[in-house]
């Protein structure tokens, strides 16, 4: 009797181990799981399942569950959330300016260390410089650039003809934005403004327009260490300075702050001339701009500039090796250039690499849109977005500074002093 | 052998588990771990989680955005309070007398409550909007310029405040119907023999009778003016410069914005003190004066 239960149990753990060892190496010799967010809403999950499904095709030993995890913050959360509670992703599409919390976290890995061969070195050199700026630090690199964005500039052409300016000469510098600016505000018989010349969120995201403005004039906002801001520098003054005068001395610009949330129904709607705006918004206006519109590189003071935006890959540190490989794979699968180019196309995105432009789908896309090359001939003029460590805490002491200035609560000297001085309390510890 | 007495605690407890269990795990137990949390530093890998003491406390009195958040807040109590229910006051006298098309009434009255905070605010936020919005554009019939009414520090409160009133007023009208329509109609007859006027009955009858209903409706408004922030989210994310900023969202930023679980949990502590100081005084110093029947 015991002798059969004996031999029952070794025949069924056989089995299992055979059912086990079977199924492995059928279905797939990793699984990987990923977070993406999604910022901009819309059929955006289903691009990103058809690419998952094309790679499964061409790769069916490694299986991607690729996850909707709502906004940029949402997805830090939950993965962070993950890794915590033992179930943690491989990979994940999170925030370029996630990067030092994450490091501090001491949830990711840098891709130089999971690189070996010589091909994949240079793919990490296949991209835009000014993208991987967000994405790298300590000299390494932590993320790869993915769905990026920049600001452009938004312009009614109409309105550039009802106010004698060239529709196809946008201001190029800061004075002609300000000359212009107050030539296009039309005001109706009793002095009430029907149209502004130009619009600058400020709310939602003011610290990434003001990067636009500090890199035009020649000043970044951080090292590349991510533990120094450099609010309190002339240059940054004489930025936040120009954007409040746009509006109180100027008058070309509404004085307070400007809603980013509706911003972009001012423009269509034709009560602004000018909007500065993510690059991310073009497929909409596109659609519904019932007048001539134009898209054009942000204007220079000392030189020209922009933020980048957007989400980068990243790998988890808790992986296994071939965990680790698996999720190259399928990174470097996600940024081949024809991959980018659809992606780019699907979405408003920067393609991430020079060589996805000379694909034929972009090349015939841009020659059909001119617009959407723009974002691209400005990326020489990108700079990183604002990331430091505490980055939650410094953007917001920014963005508060900025608001006072604009509300006209403080002076730009004073509030970025004070947003320096509170900055500096911050990060003195990570030096 | 057991007791019955024993038997009956038994079976009283028995009773008393599944919402003791619930109750533990989603509040008290939070509760108490949140106090604990917030004598505790913030902990990456890197810097392990240690014991502080009153430092976050300490960090909280010298926070110039958290005063700035209690005084919106108490502004914000101010403004939405008193003037919700008067006005849920005012709507529910009107639906309980003899009108026409009381039905339809009552529902347009109620219609604010029923709808997602989120949603309200995104109407309210094209409302707002300068120049194009609703209001600006109504003001611009009559010639006046428009006002960048969210992007103003004066006035963004002051926006967040109506848009609050009209959304919770049809909601505690609601209970004063319900209170309106128990008092017996004796009163008011008795009331009209006499030669009271209206107004007379309404301040010696009607309002003292409708205090338990104050109660409430005052407690469930204190909450709710701590409580509510999802259309900060939408409106204004607490701008400008924090001017419409309120504690819990204050709260929220701070946990998962920056990601300062410690300073969030010091936030909370005070939130909870805070809530629970007033819902106590409410029923000490107002109990007196309510009659209940």
């Amino acid at each position: 009797m015991r002798n059969l239960l004996r031999r029952q149990l070794l025949a069924f753990t056989s089995a299992m181990v055979l059912a086990l060892g079977w199924s492995g190496t059928a279905l797939a010799a990793a699984e990987l799981t990923m977070y993406y967010p999604v910022a901009v809403g819309g059929p955006l999950t289903k691009v990103v399942d058809d690419l998952v499904a094309d790679f499964h095709k061409e790769h069916p030993d490694i299986k991607v569950n690729a996850i909707y995890a709502g906004n940029y913050n949402d997805a830090r959360i939950k993965a962070l959330a993950a890794l915590k509670s033992g179930q943690p992703a491989q990979l994940s599409v999170m925030f370029s300016i996630d990067i030092y919390e994450l490091i501090e976290q001491d949830a990711i890995v840098a891709f130089d260390d999971i690189v070996s061969t010589e091909e994949e070195k240079q793919w990490l050199k296949s991209f835009y410089p000014s993208l991987m700026e967000n994405g790298m630090t300590q000299s390494k690199v932590w993320g790869i650039p993915f769905q990026r964005s920049t600001i452009v500039m938004y312009y009614n052409k109409d309105a550039f003809r009802d106010a004698g300016l060239d529709p196809e000469k946008p201001p190029q510098n800061w004075n002609e934005l300000a000359s212009m600016g107050k030539q296009l505000v039309k005001k109706d018989a009793s002095g009430n403004v029907e149209r502004w010349g130009v619009m600058i969120p400020s709310t939602g995201y003011p610290y990434w327009m003001f990067g636009a403005l500090t890199m035009q004039n020649g000043q970044v906002l951080m090292n590349n260490s991510g533990n120094q801001t450099y609010f309190d520098s002339p240059a940054v003054v004489e930025a936040l300075t120009f954007w409040r005068d746009l509006g109180t001395k100027q008058g070309a610009m509404p004085s307070g702050t400007i809603e980013w949330g509706t911003l972009r129904q001012n423009f269509l709607e034709g009560k602004t001339a000018i909007m500065w705006h993510s690059t991310g918004n073009l497929t909409a206006v596109k659609k519904s701009a019932s007048f001539d519109f134009g898209v054009a590189m942000l204007p220079a003071s000392k030189r020209r500039g922009t933020p980048t935006g957007g989400g980068n890959f990243y790998i988890f540190k808790q992986t296994t090796p071939e965990e680790r490989k698996a999720a190259l794979t399928f990174i470097k699968w996600m940024t081949q250039p024809e991959r980018t180019a659809e992606w780019s196309i699907a979405t408003g995105y920067i393609g991430t690499r020079p060589d996805a432009y000379q694909t034929t789908k972009l090349v015939n896309y841009v020659t059909q849109f001119p617009p959407a090359a723009v974002a691209r001939d400005q990326l020489q003029f990108a700079t990183a977005e604002l990331s430091t460590y505490q980055t939650g805490r410094v953007r917001k002491l920014l963005d508060d500074a900025i608001q006072s200035v604009l509300t006209g609560a403080k002076s730009p000297e004073e509030a970025l002093g004070d947003a320096q001085g509170q900055a500096d309390r911050l990060l003195r510890r990570y030096r | 052998m057991i007791s019955s007495s024993t038997r009956t605690q038994v079976y009283g407890w028995l009773l008393l588990t599944p919402a003791a269990i619930l109750l533990i795990a989603f509040t008290h137990y939070p509760t108490v771990a949140t106090l604990a949390k917030s004598f505790f530093s913030t902990g990456t890998v890197t810097r392990p989680t240690k014991f502080v003491g009153a430092e976050n406390y300490a960090l909280m009195v010298t926070d110039e955005v958290f005063w700035k958040v209690v005084d919106n807040n108490i502004w914000y109590a101010i403004g939405t309070i008193p003037a919700s229910i008067a006005i849920a006051i005012l709507m529910a006298l009107w639906v309980n007398s003899s009108i026409s098309a009381r039905g339809l009434v009552r529902m347009a009255y109620f219609t604010p409550t029923v709808l997602p905070m989120i949603a309200v605010a995104n109407v309210w936020l094209f409302f707002y909007t300068p120049d194009i919005g609703l209001i600006d554009q109504v003001l611009g019939l009559f010639g006046i310029p428009g006002h960048n009414w969210l992007g103003d520090p004066d006035t963004v409160l002051g926006c967040i405040i109506v848009m609050t009133i009209w959304k919770e007023a049809g909601f505690f009208m609601i209970f004063y119907l319900a209170a309106l329509q128990s008092l017996p109609p004796e009163l008011n007859e008795a009331a009209r023999i006499e030669g009271a006027s209206r107004w007379y009955y309404f301040r010696r009858v009607t309002f003292p009778l409708l205090m338990p209903t104050t109660l409430f409706v005052l407690i469930n408004a204190f909450i709710n003016s701590f409580k509510l922030v999802d259309h900060l989210f939408i409106l204004t994310k607490g701008g400008p410069d924090n001017a419409s900023s309120l504690l819990l969202y204050y709260i929220y930023e701070v946990a998962f914005s920056f990601f300062d679980e410690s300073y969030a949990a010091t936030l909370t502590v005070v939130l909870l003190g805070v809530l629970a100081i007033i819902s106590v005084g409410q029923f000490v110093l107002l109990d007196k004066r309510i009659h209940y029947r």
